[in-house]
């Protein structure tokens, strides 16, 4: 078949699908995880029940994580509405009152898709969507991932087919056009890995994707993966076809079975159209894709780690140059890059670079994709343009703090990237306004803290993680991240001393140097930042052995406070899991510090009008009974 | 439990539908694992003399791996997620809690074989921290006060089933 005849048949398979009703449930991860297979299942049902026969579309996500699971019901001259937070039990109401009736039960909806007039929220005018601009997540949650037909008849596959027509070196000029910066993290241009290998003259040539997706609050890769799998698909092709390489990989980290499913069924399908396969399009050209499943290491994120992984072995990084354009997989010139990356290049292609260079800003072009997770109210994923600012995205789009809190810090680019404070909130997001600040753009993750949050606590975690993640072959990064980690552990525990900050700074620098790596020459980020912009944290632990946020264990103690304390209830004394707290009924209850573990339960049971635990830093400002209590039992 | 027959056998099944061929070894650790739960020592072996390659080596890269488990594990294999939100909504908590219910600690499997406990570094679903996956069901927003309670139906049926 023709491109022309695929494509008019996906059409017409698409516009069928919208004379009729169907209902859409956002099946990705996120949303079975909130319950969405049981929606699923309910829907199914209550349509058998009802008689009606309507086809339900599992579709991905569509980044509005927080309000998980979504469902969106089309029907034909109505208003298609998205409904939120759905369960079992609202489904039958659904049925009977939009799939089979003409109310459309909008006191449950997000809003609608259409329309704009007096029928509720119109949501693409929810504040966020001035801000974003969807290149690369418009699709997802809107076709069916599973349905090669659906992307298709959204514009799929036509960047491969205008592609096919271009010489090599043009592509390559668009991309250069484009300003396409790797979506990975460190940004190098995308162009010039694809000339490099271009030009290489050993043969066979590889082209790998990156969806080794490890920096742990970043799931943007895993979203596009389970909702639109084939853009990643087109783009690694006309890679394929530019460089001239006949072999692709997409390498997927293990804990994402369900990406891993959707690109499997996306690649069957894309080689029965003739997408893949020895003559694309009946063409000369020919490239095949396979799946390398990750095993699980942080630092297969790394070019030459990740290529030592797809070839069976420890993934270990080693130096460069040589670089993989040039030397790759089994020594081959292999072009390597990220999902996201990938995601753009049918749109390069189809569009021109130079549209894309005019979305963005002077050093970055485009659009960025970044996950919210932590303590901001709306969690999920967005896509802004390049230059967008801190605060537009946690606020407008993530609608700021959640609980009323008070924002602390953003983190962007996990255990590679750094902690912001809120004096740079205003700062665009870019790959180097980001770098300027410590920080870095990173794969796109980007955790809020608030005023719960401990800053010195929050570098510890990271620098467990790197520590636990080298692979160990250089040494400062196997030893040299332990050292700061012993630190940091001594100085949550309050065992500190004033000197070790000096000598974290200096450690610091000493692992970015002696690291082969980006896993060790970042590892030393979130400790440097929140140095940088949070020194009076670690100052207090140190110094007054105190931890601000009242998180450190060592540091903080549980009191009830005797006047609070309704000595009729019992609720903490019942629920403490080490039994810690004494005091029978009607007596003020009491908790022994020698057996409380400050797992925080009796402070989450106290009922609200009696409010009587509180958490103390530093310990000493226990009253003096109960230090005495203990002392003398010692 | 799988025989030692069993295992063998399945093995013997995974093998022979790969080539020798050294980018294999990761794809075979894996199918011997999602077959039987975990890698046995026999299995390793196996796959050493296939690709023809030490089995010092197979063990080099099945023990660089976090995916890769060498002992079995409980019915009720549970899952701590530690990831950065989990970890600012308290996820150290929740594994302590874990650990403290189960009486066992992150990597071991208790006497009866009914619990094994995990951490893994994200699993993903950020807004639901923090977040424990018992037998592939997840269990979002914990406290330790409700780690008890999502215990509570798999102690009963683990109960339940011996007696």
């Amino acid at each position: 078949m023709t491109f022309e005849e695929i494509s008019n048949k996906a059409k017409s398979e698409w516009e069928a699908l919208q004379k009729g009703s169907y209902i859409l449930v956002g099946t990705a991860t996120c949303g079975r995880a909130a319950g969405a297979l049981d929606v699923v299942d309910a829907f199914k049902k209550e349509l058998t029940r009802q008689g009606l026969e309507v086809p339900i579309i599992q579709v991905g996500c569509i980044e509005l994580c927080y309000a998980d699971p979504f469902v969106t019901i089309s029907k034909p001259d109505s208003l298609r509405v998205v409904y939120h937070n759905v369960t079992p039990e609202i489904v039958p109401r659904l049925v009977e009152g939009y799939v089979a009736g003409d109310d459309p039960c909008l006191e449950l909806a997000l809003g609608t898709l259409e329309g704009g007039g007096d029928e509720g929220v119109y949501i693409p005018e929810l504040p966020r969507f001035e801000h974003e601009l969807r290149l690369i997540l418009g699709r997802c949650g809107y076709i069916d991932p599973e349905n090669i037909n659906h992307y298709i008849a959204n514009g799929g596959y036509s960047g491969l087919e205008k592609a096919l027509k271009m010489p090599p070196a043009k592509i390559i000029g668009e991309l250069k056009k484009s300003g396409l910066r790797g979506r990975g993290g460190a940004g190098f241009p995308t162009h010039r890995k694809w000339e490099l290998c271009h030009k290489a003259r050993s043969t066979p040539k590889y082209v790998i994707c990156n969806a080794d997706e490890g920096d742990p609050g970043a799931f943007m890769d895993r979203v596009i993966l389970e909702s639109d799998p084939h853009q990643i698909i087109e783009g690694m092709i006309i890679a394929g076809y530019a460089i001239g390489a006949e072999q692709g990989y997409i390498y997927i980290r293990a804990e994402y079975p369900l990406a891993i499913e959707r690109i499997q069924i996306a690649l069957k399908q894309a080689k029965e159209l003739g997408f893949l396969g020895d003559n694309i399009l009946g063409g000369d050209f020919g490239f095949h894709i396979e799946i390398a499943a990750g095993a699980g290491a942080f630092v297969s994120g790394e070019e030459t780690a990740l290529i030592a992984a797809v070839e069976g072995k420890m993934s270990t990084p080693r130096s460069r140059p040589p670089y993989p354009a040039e030397l790759g997989l089994w020594n081959k010139p292999t072009l390597l890059n990220n999902v996201k990356t990938f995601a753009y290049v049918p749109l390069v292609i189809e569009r021109g670079g130079d549209w894309f260079a005019s979305i963005g800003t002077e050093g970055s072009k485009g659009t960025a994709v970044f996950t919210l997770a932590g303590k901001v109210a709306n969690s999920g994923l967005a896509e802004v343009p390049m230059g967008t600012t801190l605060s537009e995205l946690i606020y407008d789009i993530g609608g700021g703090i959640a609980k009323d809190k008070q924002f602390k810090a953003v983190q962007i680019g996990g255990p590679s990237g750094g902690c912001l404070p809120e004096t740079l909130l205003d700062i665009p997001i870019d790959y180097d306004s980001l770098r300027e600040a410590g920080s870095m753009m990173g794969s796109g993750g980007m955790i809020v803290m608030d005023e719960d949050n401990c800053m010195v606590d929050v570098a510890r975690f990271f620098l467990d993680f790197s520590t636990r993640e080298s692979c160990g072959k250089c040494t400062m990064c196997r030893l040299g991240t332990l050292q700061m980690l012993r630190i940091l552990e001594d100085i949550t525990a309050g065992r500190g001393k004033i000197e070790d900050i000096d000598l974290l700074l200096a450690l610091a620098e000493d692992v970015k140097i002696g690291s082969l790596c980006g896993l060790g020459k970042t590892a030393p980020n979130p400790v440097l930042t929140t140095l940088r912009y949070f020194r009076d944290e670690y100052e207090a632990h140190v110094l007054e052995k105190r931890c601000p946020a009242r998180v450190c264990p060592e540091l903080t103690v549980y009191y009830i406070l005797p006047d609070k304390c309704d000595r009729a209830c019992e609720h903490c004394v019942l629920t403490c899991p080490t039994e810690a707290i004494k005091g029978g009924k009607g007596e003020v209850k009491i908790i022994d510090q020698e057996k409380c573990s400050k797992c925080g339960t009796c402070l989450e049971v106290c009922p609200p009008e009696y409010n009587a635990v509180a958490k103390l830093s530093p310990v000493s400002l226990l009253p003096s009974p109960h230090l005495s209590e203990k002392r003398a039992r010692k | 439990m799988i025989t030692e027959e069993q295992a063998s056998q399945a093995v013997a099944e995974i093998l022979s539908s790969h080539k020798k061929e050294r980018k294999n070894l990761i794809p075979l650790l894996q199918e011997v694992q999602t077959s039987l739960g975990y890698l046995p020592e026999e299995a390793m072996q196996k796959i050493a003399g296939f690709l023809e390659m030490p089995a010092v080596e197979v063990w080099g890269v099945a023990t660089f791996y976090n995916q890769f488990r060498f002992v079995p594990l409980g019915k009720y294999h549970t899952v701590v997620c530690m990831g950065t939100a989990c970890h600012l909504a308290g996820g150290r908590l929740i594994l302590e809690a874990l650990e403290r219910e189960l009486d066992i600690k992150v990597g071991e499997t208790d006497e009866d074989d009914n619990f094994s406990l995990e951490r893994v570094a994200c699993i993903g679903c950020c807004m639901l921290a923090p977040v424990i996956v018992i037998k592939d069901k997840i269990h979002p927003k914990l406290t330790p006060f409700k780690v008890e309670e999502a215990l509570i139906p798999y102690k009963q049926e683990a109960q339940s089933e011996e007696s």
